[in-house]
């Protein structure tokens, strides 16, 4: 450590005792800013967000009051799934258009997961259609939505439920 | 025998090196640091895996919380400025310059227009109070969101055209948010043509 020497003369004697003036330290006590700095670093780090929120980008198709309702149903029965999203977190799906058995899942591993996978295996070009309950919560959305990324299907879209839709569901409520 | 003089040790330790790494710490984290946003309130955000980032700047942010509450915000303090001066305008709100100065304060605020000069009046502490805003009117009679948003743009047009093509939506909700609350939402989007935007989101691991 560089020191300067603060000696010189200092070891004169004074008068005639044998006293020898005190050497005059020029270390400085480090202690209360280095508190100081730590206080501060705290400060920061407990004040930072570090991390960038995730997002999750969806497009939804152009709303276009001039499309026909018979041009939106262009989708193949056979290539068409339809997932509601019920209350309690309960999902119920079928195939094509007129399923006369719906299935009633849930967001667990083995539940919607396996069905998306086992269909999206199977059928080519599947079409999701995800259709949310208005007692489904958004958390329910942002799962499903999740589920067609890790299921790796492209083509899904949300779409408004209709009383159809209830009405095959029904027997499962 | 003679004495043996042990030399006693200093207790002192040399703070230097320490001092030196703290304030290599407080240097650093200075720069990088980026405050937390004080939002009034806590949203519990679904999680997902997907691992797009949300954009740094030029967010029109929509936050709804567990009370269905909904608040606007956009950031930039000059973007800001500009947005209040043109509601203000159009609603023919007078507005002083310190109400646009605490407005281009606000990172996010939910009260109806005829309330803002009321809530922009209170002090800092006050407007984040709960029950200080009320959230912003979204019903297919009185969609004051849709015209925040509608403004936001035209203030990101003025700008540059660069800034109004990179403007981005960001849906900031809370898991427990009724869907209807969130269709509305997306509708209101979806009316004023942004057919794109974000769900921000938690991160969670990709399942096996």
């Amino acid at each position: 450590m560089a020191e300067l020497d603060t000696s010189q003369g200092g070891g004169k004697k004074k008068g005639h005792g044998k006293k020898k003036t005190k050497k005059a330290s020029t270390r400085v006590d480090l202690t209360p800013m280095v508190d100081l700095a730590f206080l501060l670093v705290t400060f920061f780090m407990m004040t930072t967000t570090f991390s960038k929120p995730q997002t999750m980008e969806i497009n939804m198709p152009v709303k276009d009051k001039t499309i026909k309702e018979e041009e939106q149903q262009a989708v193949k029965a056979s290539k068409a799934m339809t997932i509601v999203l019920g209350e309690d977190n309960n999902i119920y799906y079928y195939m094509g258009i007129d399923d006369p058995d719906p299935v009633k899942t849930d967001f667990s591993k083995n539940g919607i997961r396996k069905a998306l996978m086992e269909k999206n295996a199977t059928i080519k070009d599947l079409m999701v259609m995800i259709k949310p309950t208005d007692k489904a919560n958004y958390k329910n959305l942002v799962d499903i939505l999740d589920e067609m990324s890790i299921s790796g299907i492209k083509r899904y879209a949300i779409v408004d439920i209709t009383d159809h839709d209830m009405e095959i569901i029904k027997k499962l409520l | 025998m003679p004495k043996v003089k042990l030399p006693r040790k200093s207790t002192n330790i040399d703070m230097t090196a320490m001092c030196d790494v703290a304030f290599l710490l407080l240097t650093f984290f200075m720069l990088t640091t980026k405050f937390k946003s004080d939002e009034p309130f806590i949203v519990d955000l679904p999680s997902s895996v997907s691992e797009v980032k949300l954009p740094d700047a030029n967010i029109i942010s929509i936050t709804i919380t567990k009370q269905n509450k909904i608040f606007f915000g956009i950031d930039g303090k000059y973007n800001r400025e500009k947005l209040i001066q043109k509601i203000a305008q159009q609603h023919n709100i007078p507005i002083s310059k310190e109400d646009v100065y605490a407005f281009s304060l606000t990172s996010s605020f939910g009260v109806p227009i005829s309330q803002l000069r009321e809530y922009l009046s209170m002090d800092p502490g006050e407007r984040n109070n709960e029950n200080n805003q009320a959230g912003i009117p979204v019903d297919s009679t009185n969609n004051e969101l849709k015209e925040w948003i509608k403004y936001a743009k035209i203030v990101a047009f003025e700008n540059s055209y660069d800034m109004y093509k990179k403007q981005q939506v960001a849906i900031r909700g809370d898991g427990k948010v009724s869907y209807p609350i969130v269709k509305n939402i997306m509708n209101t989007l979806q009316d004023l043509q942004i057919n794109k935007f974000s769900l921000i989101t938690n991160l969670e691991a990709m399942p096996k």
